[in-house]
């Protein structure tokens, strides 16, 4: 049986630097940064004292505030996200076949902050547990593809992948699948995280993962930087509408992109630090061009996983390196990261829109904040810092690696 | 209205989303108001909140209306 091909027909995105799909492009290519101050709690005692938040999101203004308070913030990003993608992909509801619609969308944590202050809220009692019966509901992950499917009446294949920072590429790879195989016709994809929390940002502190440059918030994300010193937590999400190609055709959908491959690994290594020789990383993208059954050479760009921190910036270039060899440094190579934070679960979702943004406006979105050339990281890899760079860009590669050493990489190209 | 009546209502209106006016004594949580059966029992646990009164399972279950809820609360409050 032949697969059936893939294509990108709809995109939402709600960001550190844009609420919406157009105004997060234009910031990337300009190179802003979303870091700022912590406002969602006083995080003076933290070591780390700011985050790429999201900005003026008025939730009551997509969700009833009679639904809304039965979710996590996850989840209002997550169907925020999805209706922008849905109006994007123009979907006729009431044409289209809505059993063979799914939702597979990703999020590292879930309801992190409903989970921190039900437990707050218990801890100041005398032990008599006073749980609010949303509580589980709000907490767990799978509700973010829960609710959208009721929002819609998406009847199809339904769940949440949870592979902490690859988690949405994960899911756009499971849709894939299930849309090559003829399971469904189309399907939402996408992720969202709300971890700027106390339990999330102190966490990430106890585990030093977090940049703690308190001093310039700004310039904190700064991938292939020498004085790079960890991540800057991000919020949000994005959402991609993934549809078989002649199903799109048939109804005279915009195919944004063809999302051609898929590969997945495991590190088998450490639950935090990444594989030395980044073979885990070299599996992925190896097997990821297998599936889209192309040459390494037809990769004109990857946004890389590229959070910031000293030891897993340099590995994954050095496992491209070693997939690409000379061709490592004719590509374009740039973490957005430095602009949006990392989105955690949601990091895949609103990278894949950079990708598929690049493609469109053949720019590549730059690594801002570079300031020192870092003597471990080779000068021929050209990372596209500090401004956008144009190019002819055909196929694009994104890559995903999380927490546990999940690796998920996804490659697009450009319709013909 | 007493002052419990009033505290009742407004914990519905807030909770349920529905206007004032709907809240009548004998409104119904679920025919009435809209609410499931987690939103019925979120009320009930506002209601131990609000007035610092436990309200048995038992009883909880047969209070399935504002009427009902208010006449509870002020047959059990301050005794």
């Amino acid at each position: 049986m032949a697969f059936k091909r893939v294509v990108v027909t709809g995109l939402g995105a709600l960001t550190p630097i844009g609420n919406d799909v157009p105004t997060y492009w234009s910031n990337l290519a300009a190179g802003m940064s979303g870091a700022g101050l912590i406002t969602k709690f006083d995080a003076s005692k933290f070591r780390t004292h700011f985050a790429c938040e999201l900005k003026g999101v008025d939730v009551t203004q997509y969700i009833p505030r009679q639904e809304a308070r039965k979710m996590d913030a996850f989840t209002h990003y997550a169907l925020i996200a999805t209706e922008e993608a849905v109006k994007d992909a123009e979907l006729n509801l009431d044409a289209i076949d809505k059993n063979k619609v799914g939702v597979i969308w990703g999020s590292g944590i879930g309801g992190l902050k409903s989970f921190e202050d039900e437990m707050i809220d218990y801890a100041k009692g005398d032990g008599t547990p006073r749980i609010n019966p949303f509580f589980i509901v709000r907490m767990i992950a799978d509700s973010a593809s829960g609710q959208i499917s009721m929002r819609y009446g998406f009847r199809g294949t339904n769940y949440v992948t949870v592979s902490a920072c690859a988690s949405t590429n994960n899911a756009i790879i499971d849709a894939l699948n299930y849309i090559r195989l003829g399971r469904l016709n189309m399907c939402v994809v996408g992720g969202s995280e709300a971890a700027v929390t106390k339990a999330g940002i102190g966490g990430f502190n106890a585990n030093r993962a977090l940049s703690e440059r308190n001093d310039s918030p700004e310039t904190a994300s700064r991938p292939y930087d020498k004085d790079r010193d960890g991540f800057v937590m991000g919020e949000g999400a994005g959402a991609l509408i993934l549809e078989e190609y002649e199903h799109a055709q048939s109804r005279g959908a915009k195919i944004y992109a063809e999302l051609i491959g898929g590969g997945m690994s495991s590190d088998a290594y450490h639950i935090t630090a990444p594989h030395p020789d980044g073979l885990g990383a070299f599996l992925g993208m190896q097997d990821a061009l297998n599936d889209a059954g192309i040459a390494p050479e037809e990769i004109d760009y990857i946004n890389t996983h590229g959070t910031s921190t000293p030891i897993g910036d340099p590995q994954e270039l050095k496992a491209i390196y070693q997939l690409f060899g000379e061709h490592s440094f004719k590509m374009n190579i740039s973490s957005t990261k430095s602009m949006t934070g990392h989105l955690l679960g949601a990091a895949g979702a609103v990278e894949a829109i950079a990708c598929i943004k690049a493609m469109e406006h053949q720019l590549v979105p730059p690594t801002i904040n570079h300031f020192t050339d870092d003597d471990e990281i080779d000068s021929r890899f050209n990372l596209t810092f500090n401004t956008a760079q144009e190019r002819s860009i055909t196929t694009v590669m994104s890559n995903a690696f999380g927490f546990g050493g999940h690796n998920a990489i996804v490659i697009f190209r450009k319709p013909s | 209205m007493s002052d419990i009546a009033q505290k009742v209502k407004n914990i519905i209106v807030e909770k349920l989303g529905v206007e004032e006016s709907e809240v009548t004594p004998e409104a119904s949580f679920t025919n009435d108001l809209g609410a499931d059966s987690l939103d019925t029992v979120e009320l009930i646990m506002e209601f131990e909140k609000e007035f610092n009164l436990p309200i048995p399972d038992d009883e909880a279950e047969k209070i399935s209306t504002v009427g009902l809820a208010i006449e509870y609360l002020e047959k059990h409050i301050g005794k």
